[in-house]
């Protein structure tokens, strides 16, 4: 068994769970709700288990490190954390709808690692030689996968919301009426929010205490570092939106939509179109 | 103090106090911030300057986008949100703190009524017998009451975590701390940069903006080395350091070893591995194709040598193994470029095990010089960054204020219950100022356990 060999298992399983999610919404049948969350339980130990298996396999090449050096390992690492954070939604909740518009962005994140990138274990560079980079990865994926659940449930949100306000009533369509009711979906993006907040706080933290120890200086306006601030704020002003007459319902639910992207950029954008203290493997800096 | 002014502080008053003013600000700050990640901070390199046109470069500098989270428009919005944050917290905290300090003891009919939860029933023993079973439940199911009569009736009051609802106004300090953390860092601090040769050492830094500074202290790097992977990818950066007073090795700062992410600090200074160079010397000899009228070239990385033609010369790159490159060949080999006098470049390899390949260089390419390589004399140098920043405590003090805060305000309730014995009936209620389903779970839970207690039914 190689680690290769069960990430692709935990795409497939992936796959099939968000087309059983799929098919869950367009057929009502419990059953299939059923069998797309099990699916997503089963692709997500093949998948921790992939991730543990990468990393011994590491050590067993002599250049041992945490999986998650470079952006194969980190697309992977984001897609583990997404379907985490969904599944204990689920155990909580229990809305299994919620699914058709998570597994995507998992899915999504796991495809593109297999098929369009280089999975080789490469040594760690001098830069990542740290146990920060453990900390720091960790605590901002974490926030960063809440947020794509954020951002699924505030998409279900809308449509929810356009739906109710055409004037049709529940239980008419059949799709619509799986989606939980508009206020539980707001009250679930305010919590999964209270979770990636406080994450992507302790993310920027530690960064900034990595920065710090590693080259002097905590904050250096290097664009990973502000970008990773405009989620935050963006977040922020999420957050005072709930007090804020006018801002709540469809507004707060757009503001989820445009952190999230927000975050995509901070993620894959400042590292794309961007340069600075980020980009790893480029050469020059230490 | 007219009626007009008061009027108008009024007015400011309320504006800095409104939720919409911080909207506005976090919504502007995250857009605006874009600006810097796209137009390079700092002196703009001369690259980016021939992408964009005068008057842009011109309008840039006007506006201070190439230095933008310093410019007065962008410290103002900081400035902005901090007044907003003092005056939010200000015009709420009074409310705030009588809830903690002074709560409702007793559970009056329009309490009753604001209360989400809440459950009644009959009990037939005496009140004062009530009053303290219904105190023993509490301090163990809950937490420890205070008791109150009131008008003949009986109160009791318990709550949990009460200051949580202090929380977010710790968040809120916690953003002024690091603010005064990051002013006193740039005010009684710097960051500089000092290349070392091996072998010397330093007592002087260049600051970011110009500025030299006096260690107090010398400097010695005594070694730096490079190791790398198999495939070639580095592994390690390393300096040999040593901190010299009065020209004397201090004793546990003597062949300090300093990598990338793990600085040495000698007296609130720190130095960090950040690049490195090769300062050391090229040696060359220029004679005419038969040999004869030989002279010496001595170059180093940066600096170019004009040969008897008129033509200039530099090293490129150089290796002590060209086999590494050229696998049937060995030993020391240089890369050199050579400009034209009329202009014109060409690079060359020049070998030192091979001469007769640098002469037939030379006349295969027609040219009346022959450049032989005699080897290279290394020295490398170690780049360090230099840190003094007093304000980095203060700083990590309002990160960890933060966290505490933010966990506080997320993830604790200000739970609160009430119970009051009246006519034969006691009535429980309570609220919690978050995560309102759990509560009415556990509160569900908690009265049907207090009926079963009192009256043995098992049904609310």
């Amino acid at each position: 068994m190689t680690s290769s060999l069960l990430f692709n298992v935990n795409t497939i399983a992936y796959l099939i769970s968000m087309l059983l999610f799929f098919a869950f919404m367009a057929s009502r049948a419990k059953a299939l709700g059923t069998a797309g969350i099990a699916v997503a339980y089963f692709g997500l130990l093949a998948q921790t288990g992939a991730i543990a298996l990468r990393w011994k396999e590491s050590y067993d090449m002599g250049v041992g490190h945490a999986p998650l050096s470079n952006l194969y390992e980190s697309v992977v690492f984001f897609s583990w954390t997404i379907v985490l954070i969904f599944a204990l939604l689920d155990l909580k909740y229990k809305y299994r709808v919620i699914g058709a518009f998570v597994m995507p962005f998992a899915l999504l994140g796991m495809t593109w690692a297999q098929l369009g990138m280089n999975s080789g274990i490469e040594p760690l560079v001098p830069a990542l030689q740290s146990n920060w980079l453990l900390y720091h990865v960790i605590t901002c994926f974490l926030g960063y996968a809440a947020f794509a659940v954020a951002c699924g449930i505030s998409i279900m949100y809308l449509i929810k919301a356009n739906h109710d306000e055409s004037g049709q009533k529940a239980g008419e369509s059949s799709i619509m009426s799986m989606f939980p009711p508009i206020r539980v979906l707001d009250d679930l993006n305010y919590r999964a929010i209270m979770i990636g907040f406080p994450l992507l706080t302790l993310g920027i933290i530690t960064g900034a205490a990595w920065a710090n120890y590693a080259w002097g200086t905590y904050w250096s306006w290097d664009p990973k570092e502000t970008w990773s601030l405009i989620v935050w704020f963006v977040y922020a002003a999420f957050l005072h939106a709930r007090f804020t007459r006018g801002w709540v319902g469809k507004r707060a639910a757009w503001l989820s939509i445009i952190g999230f992207a927000a975050t995509i950029f901070c993620y894959l954008g400042v590292n794309l179109f961007l340069s600075g203290l980020h980009s790893y493997g480029g050469g020059g800096k230490m | 103090m007219t009626i007009k002014q008061r009027d108008f502080l009024h007015s400011m008053w309320d504006f800095f106090c409104s939720l919409k003013l911080t909207m506005f600000l976090l919504i502007s700050l995250a857009v605006i911030s874009i600006i810097g990640t796209i137009i390079p901070q700092g002196p703009p390199p001369p690259e980016y300057l021939v992408t964009i046109s005068q008057t842009k470069q011109q309008l840039y500098q006007a506006l201070g986008f190439f230095d933008m989270y310093h410019s007065w428009w962008f410290v103002l919005l900081l400035y902005l949100l901090t007044v907003n944050l003092v005056a939010c917290s200000i015009k709420r905290l009074p409310h705030i703190w009588k809830i903690i300090s002074q709560p409702a003891l007793v559970l009056s009919s329009g309490l009753e009524q604001s209360l989400a939860n809440k459950a009644s029933f009959k009990c037939s023993d005496r009140p004062d017998v009530l009053k303290e079973k219904l105190t023993t439940f509490l301090s163990s199911e809950f937490a420890r009451p205070v008791v109150t009569e009131a008008d003949g009736d009986w109160h009791l009051f318990a709550q949990k975590t009460p200051w949580c609802r202090l929380s977010v106004y710790f968040v809120h300090l916690s953003v002024i701390v690091i603010f005064i953390g990051a002013m006193i860092g740039s005010l009684f601090g710097y960051k500089g940069f000092v290349n070392i040769l091996e072998g010397q050492s330093i007592s002087k830094v260049m600051t970011r903006s110009g500025k030299e500074i006096d260690l107090g202290f010398s400097l010695r790097c005594d070694q730096f080395s490079v190791a790398l992977y198999k495939n070639g990818a580095p592994k390690e950066f390393k300096s040999i350091l040593t901190v010299l007073e009065n020209g004397v090795p201090v004793p546990d700062y003597t062949n300090a070893r300093v990598i990338v992410n793990d600085p040495l600090t000698y007296k609130g200074i720190t130095f960090y591995q950040s690049s490195y160079g090769n300062a050391g010397s090229y040696f060359f000899t220029v004679s005419g194709l038969d040999g004869k009228d030989s002279i010496p070239v001595t170059l180093d990385t940066n600096t170019s040598a004009t040969l008897p033609d008129g033509s200039t010369m530099s090293v490129v790159e150089a290796t002590d193994d060209v086999s590494q490159f050229i696998p049937n060949l060995s030993g020391p080999a240089a890369q050199v470029e050579i400009r034209g006098p009329q202009g014109g470049s060409e690079k060359v390899v020049v070998y030192a095990n091979y001469p007769e390949m640098n002469i037939q260089h030379a006349r295969e390419h027609k040219g009346a010089l022959v450049l032989q390589y005699k080897g290279a004399q290394k020295q490398m140098y170690t780049g360090l960054q230099v840190a003094k920043d007093p304000g980095v405590w203060i700083v990590w003090l309002g990160c960890a204020l933060m966290v505490l805060g933010i966990y506080g305000a997320f993830l604790m309730s200000h739970r609160r219950i009430w119970i009051r014995i009246q006519n034969g009936h006691v009535t429980i209620g309570g609220n919690a100022s978050k995560n309102q389903a759990a509560f009415e779970h556990y509160f569900g839970g908690l009265a049907s356990k207090l009926k079963k207690q009192l009256t043995g039914e098992e049904q609310l």
